[in-house]
């Protein structure tokens, strides 16, 4: 229900875990931040964001913490855990060799 | 990376667990700031307020579910659904309080009843003896293949000199150990403490080691102690070593009379000791050692039976092995011994079986109806949750409408039914300690029963009794609602005719069940009430009422000579006889109802001779000559003893009736002779009427001889009188106490209260199974009220129509009434059927009574069909004066 349909499952986990990667955001932050690297490509509704973000944080991969924006709100910042750098890595080096091997597939049938 | 990821986030998990509330609002906060930002945003790019607001809602989605989804990936989401279902479950209970109340009630007397007797069964049956290895513990006994010895069952007590064979034959397979539980001591005043008789055991001097027992104070017997020329010893429990001897410290090394010799206390056992088998030892508060005690030629006969054999098996050895080896040796002795009172063959058993075998089918009969009871309350709140949720029907439908899951509403049903018999569970513990305490102190006679005692595991009963109650009643009314015809049910609620039809068959088919197996309470109760009550009316042989007895053994060591017993008796008697209020009184060595009391192999002089070692086996006696009369025992011909039969001249016997017809079938027995086989011969003066050995025993033949001179150092009193008997206790023991002031008098009761002592457990028994059949056979009515009702009510538009259309209120009547009956009817049915083929399981628990007493199945069958029709008829006849007009307009 909460996965956007045009999303190969899991996709979204890695998106989020890669961006937060870079920084802590927090999670309006982090949806502008996906609209602008993906350039609109991938659709994601801002509010399916946050299943998935306290889903990551259940399984440890991220942690929260609350602090002021720079406009002196309060906000909710994710950034990873060691564990979730980890996880990124091995998931990320996954996705290179899955989708490596599913452009060579469609190259062949190209041929 | 498993172990390490679960002990990271367990943090994590605990602070879900925790602080559930903070990260709700955490959670609100956290969506509205999105908002707000995404608002702001949308502003800073020139959109209105409003238009901002909207796009910005559009872009998140719907907030409601976020929230739901994000909430759903936290951790013991299950929990707090659970706790979110029992919410709603105390909620629709607290708004029928009436329906709750009664199921609660019911489930705790279901549940408490079981709880009690699983608790009975665990501490009686099933919990180990207080003794070493005691899985190793067998108990021994001898065996007859053919039955002469009719009065016991097939578990003889052992023979002296054929312990010893047994002992010496397996001495490597076990260590053997007897004791003989059946004795008493006169234990003499002392420093101002009154003379009182106490239950006494001989035993091997190495009894206790056998079991492995260790002493509170002192030491227990060696096998020095147990020999005739040893000084004499005695151990005591520990209740009389409190009660008598105030605890005293310094006990041990002490000297005590018994009998009025004297006997050093060597130790106290602890107060966790128990030794109690076939033949008792339950009361016993005094040990001898046995070769001490007995005479010699007793401890090397091969046919006198005094003891019970105990071994301890070694290791690797097994009980049926060490059997087969005795009965080997038995058969041998008796090759050697052909005597009829030698035992050919051997027994034996676990020592806990030993214990509480005669306990075994009463308590499982009581299982079986608290199961019986806690499956018909089961079913029972199972109806009524059938009803409540025909009632219901719509805001289920409803709810399955809008997408409620199946699965959740049957979680929710569950929850329900779940706290309904946790609930019930509580009240039911209670109940169960409540009826434990009132058997503890109505059965003293029992077996072990100081040992019952709830504990964690009949929680943890009742804990698992919850889970399948709440299972059997949530789902057997879960299936009654029909979630498949969302529409039909919406449909049938608008027009009520005829509705609810499959669910009011599954509250049909539940009564049937409910009805058939209170039937079968019914039927079990009944047959344990008519055998109690033909138990009660069992004739003893002689009237019960205003009929006192009181027991005196005179001690061997100031009453030596059997002239010193004849003449204290004399004297004894002659007084009581002069007291007012005394009829008339006798001296008898065993009374009716008494017990066994000894028997003799008795042959006729006059007859052929028969072969060697046969015989005819009968009760001895020994009364004084007006015994008859004062016990009301009819002298149906000859005479009974003169005064001058006694001593040297007391060789006539009077033979009981069964006796003389057994011993002189055609024949008058007056004026032959018997022979005991042992050189004494006696001439048969008169034959009395039979009397029972014990109440619930057969009659065995008979046959009495002068108390005075045939060895009889211990009498019982029989005392008749017109007014209160009891109140001649008291003087007579005064007499006695005159004449010697160390003498107790013991077992003073009237013939009345004695027979009683003896029927308590099937009184018990009785009055307990039909306590609780009369409890399913209430439940089962108000099922089968309630589902009439019901009916009645679902139909009552139906009625109404058909009075307005000339339907006679009879006609109204009667149906409704087939209507109801008929559930009842077909539960009759099927509970006889099942009565009938488990009713011979209480076969052994009857007296006189067969297992398909046909009165007892109509009598039940008559009583369930009336309690059914009242049942019915209050609904029935509800239906019958309805006004039509009111009827159709509640549509």
């Amino acid at each position: 229900m909460s996965k956007p349909s045009d999303l190969v499952q899991g996709t979204l986990d890695l998106l989020i875990l890669k961006i937060l990667a870079l920084e802590p955001l927090h999670g309006w932050a982090l949806s502008q931040r996906l609209k602008q690297v993906s350039g609109d490509v991938l659709q994601v509704s801002d509010g399916s964001l946050y299943p998935a973000l306290h889903k990551l944080e259940e399984q440890g991969w991220i942690r929260s913490e609350w602090k002021p924006t720079e406009n002196n709100r309060r906000a909710k910042f994710y950034s990873l855990t060691r564990l979730g750098v980890r996880y990124l890595e091995r998931e990320a080096a996954n996705w290179e060799r899955i989708s490596a091997a599913i452009s060579g597939v469609l190259r062949l049938t190209e041929v | 990376m498993r172990f390490e990821h679960w002990v990271s986030t367990i943090a994590l998990r605990l602070r879900s667990l925790f602080h559930r509330g903070r990260l709700g609002a955490d959670l609100d906060e956290e969506v509205r700031n999105h908002l707000d930002n995404q608002i702001a945003d949308n502003m800073s790019r020139g959109m209105g307020m409003e238009e901002a607001r909207l796009s910005a809602l559009r872009s998140f989605g719907n907030p409601l579910l976020v929230r739901e989804n994000s909430r759903a990936t936290w951790s013991w989401n299950y929990i707090e659904q659970f706790v979110h279902d029992v919410r709603i479950g105390l909620r629709t209970l607290s708004r029928s309080p009436g329906f709750a109340i009664v199921a609660i009630l019911m489930m705790g007397i279901g549940i408490g009843a079981n709880a009690a007797i699983f608790t009975v069964i665990r501490s009686v049956l099933f919990e180990p003896l207080p003794y070493r290895e005691p899985d190793r513990l067998v108990s021994l006994f001898e065996h007859q293949t053919r039955p002469v010895d009719a009065g016991y069952s097939n578990y003889l007590p052992v023979a002296g000199g054929n312990f010893s064979e047994w002992k010496k034959a397996t001495k490597d397979e076990a260590q053997m150990a007897i004791i003989s539980t059946w004795h008493q001591y006169n234990v003499s005043a002392e420093g101002g403490k009154l003379p009182e008789k106490v239950d006494a055991a001989w035993c091997s001097g190495n009894f206790f080691s056998v079991l492995g027992i260790a002493p509170a104070l002192g030491r227990l017997f060696i096998d020095d102690d147990d020999r005739p020329g040893a000084a004499a010893t005695v151990l005591m429990s520990d209740s009389f070593w409190r009660r008598r001897y105030n605890s005293d410290p310094g006990i041990v090394g002490k000297t005590v009379w018994l009998d009025a010799r004297p006997f050093t206390v060597i130790g106290v056992l602890p107060s966790s000791f128990l030794y109690e088998g076939k033949y008792g030892g339950g009361t016993d508060q005094l040990w001898t050692t046995a070769n001490h005690e007995a005479p010699a030629d007793f401890m090397t006969s091969f046919g006198e039976r005094g003891f019970v054999a105990v071994a301890r098996l070694m290791p690797g050895e097994t009980l049926s092995r060490l059997i087969d080896r005795l009965s080997a040796v038995q058969h041998q002795i008796k090759v050697e011994h052909p005597n009829p009172s030698v035992s050919d063959d051997v027994q034996g058993r676990t020592i806990l079986e030993d214990t509480v075998q005669d306990y075994k089918t009463p308590i499982y009969i009581l299982l079986a109806a608290t199961g019986c009871v806690l499956l018909i309350v089961c079913l029972n709140v199972a109806g009524l949750m059938v009803a409540r949720n025909a009632a219901r029907s719509k805001e289920h439908a409803i709810r399955a409408a809008l997408g409620g899951g199946l699965f959740r509403l049957l979680r929710e049903r569950l929850t329900e039914s779940l706290l309904v018999c946790v609930a019930g569970a509580g009240v039911g513990l209670f109940l169960a300690w409540g009826a434990l305490q009132w058997l503890v102190s109505v059965r003293q006679d029992m077996n072990r029963v100081e040992s019952i005692h709830m504990d964690v595991t009949v929680v943890i009963f009742a804990v698992f009794a919850v889970g399948v109650c709440a299972l059997i009643s949530g789902t057997v009314s879960a299936f009654g609602s029909k979630q498949r015809y969302i529409l039909a049910s919406l449909k049938e609620s608008s027009r009520a005719h005829g509705g609810g039809r499959t669910r009011a068959s599954l509250r049909r088919a539940l009564l049937a069940v409910q009805i058939g197996l209170s039937v079968v309470l019914l039927v079990g109760a009944g047959l344990l009430v008519k055998s109690y009550q033909r138990l009660r009316s069992a004739d003893i042989g002689m009237p019960i009422d205003n009929v006192l007895t009181m027991r005196i053994n005179l001690p061997g060591a100031r009453y030596k000579k059997p002239e010193d017993w004849a003449a204290f008796f004399e004297q004894l008697i002659a007084r009581v006889r002069a007291m007012p209020g005394v009829e008339a009184a006798g001296l008898v060595s065993t009374a009716p109802g008494e017990g066994w009391g000894g028997s003799r192999m008795m042959s006729v002089v006059e007859h052929p001779p028969l072969l060697k070692g046969q015989g005819f086996d009968l009760l001895s006696r020994g009364a004084e000559p007006r015994y008859f009369a004062a016990a009301a025992i009819p002298l149906l011909s000859g005479r009974s003893f003169a005064t001058a039969e006694r001593l040297e001249r007391a060789h006539v016997a009077v033979l009981s009736r069964s006796a003389a017809q057994a011993m002189f079938p055609g024949e008058d027995p007056i004026g032959k002779h018997l022979d005991d086989s042992q050189g004494r011969v006696y001439e048969v003066i008169g034959i009395v009427g039979d009397t029972r050995w014990y109440v619930t025993e057969p009659v065995h033949p008979m046959v009495y001889m002068p108390i005075y001179g045939n060895g009889y150092s211990s009498a019982t009193i029989v005392v008749r009188s017109s007014q209160a008997v009891e109140t001649l206790a008291m003087p007579i023991e005064k007499f006695v106490s005159q004449m010697d002031a160390d003498l107790p008098v013991s077992d003073v009761m009237t013939i009345r209260q004695a027979t009683a002592k003896s029927t308590v457990d099937n009184q018990f028994d009785s009055l307990v199974v039909l306590a609780f059949a009369f409890i399913g056979l209430i439940l089962a009515s108000t099922g089968l009220y309630g589902v009439l009702a019901y009916l009645v009510t679902q139909r009552t538009g139906e009625i109404g129509i058909r009075i307005a259309l000339g339907a006679q209120r009879d006609q109204v009547l009667g149906m409704i009434l087939v209507d109801g009956l008929r559930p009842a009817f077909i539960g009759l049915l099927i509970g006889l059927a099942v009565s009938a083929s488990t009713t011979h399981l209480v076969k052994k628990m009857l007296y006189a009574t067969k297992p398909l007493d046909p009165e007892v199945f109509v009598v039940v069958a008559g009583m369930l069909m009336a309690s059914a029709a009242l049942a019915c008829f209050v609904p029935a006849w509800r239906a019958s004066r309805l006004d039509p007009m009111q009827a159709l307009r509640t549509e």
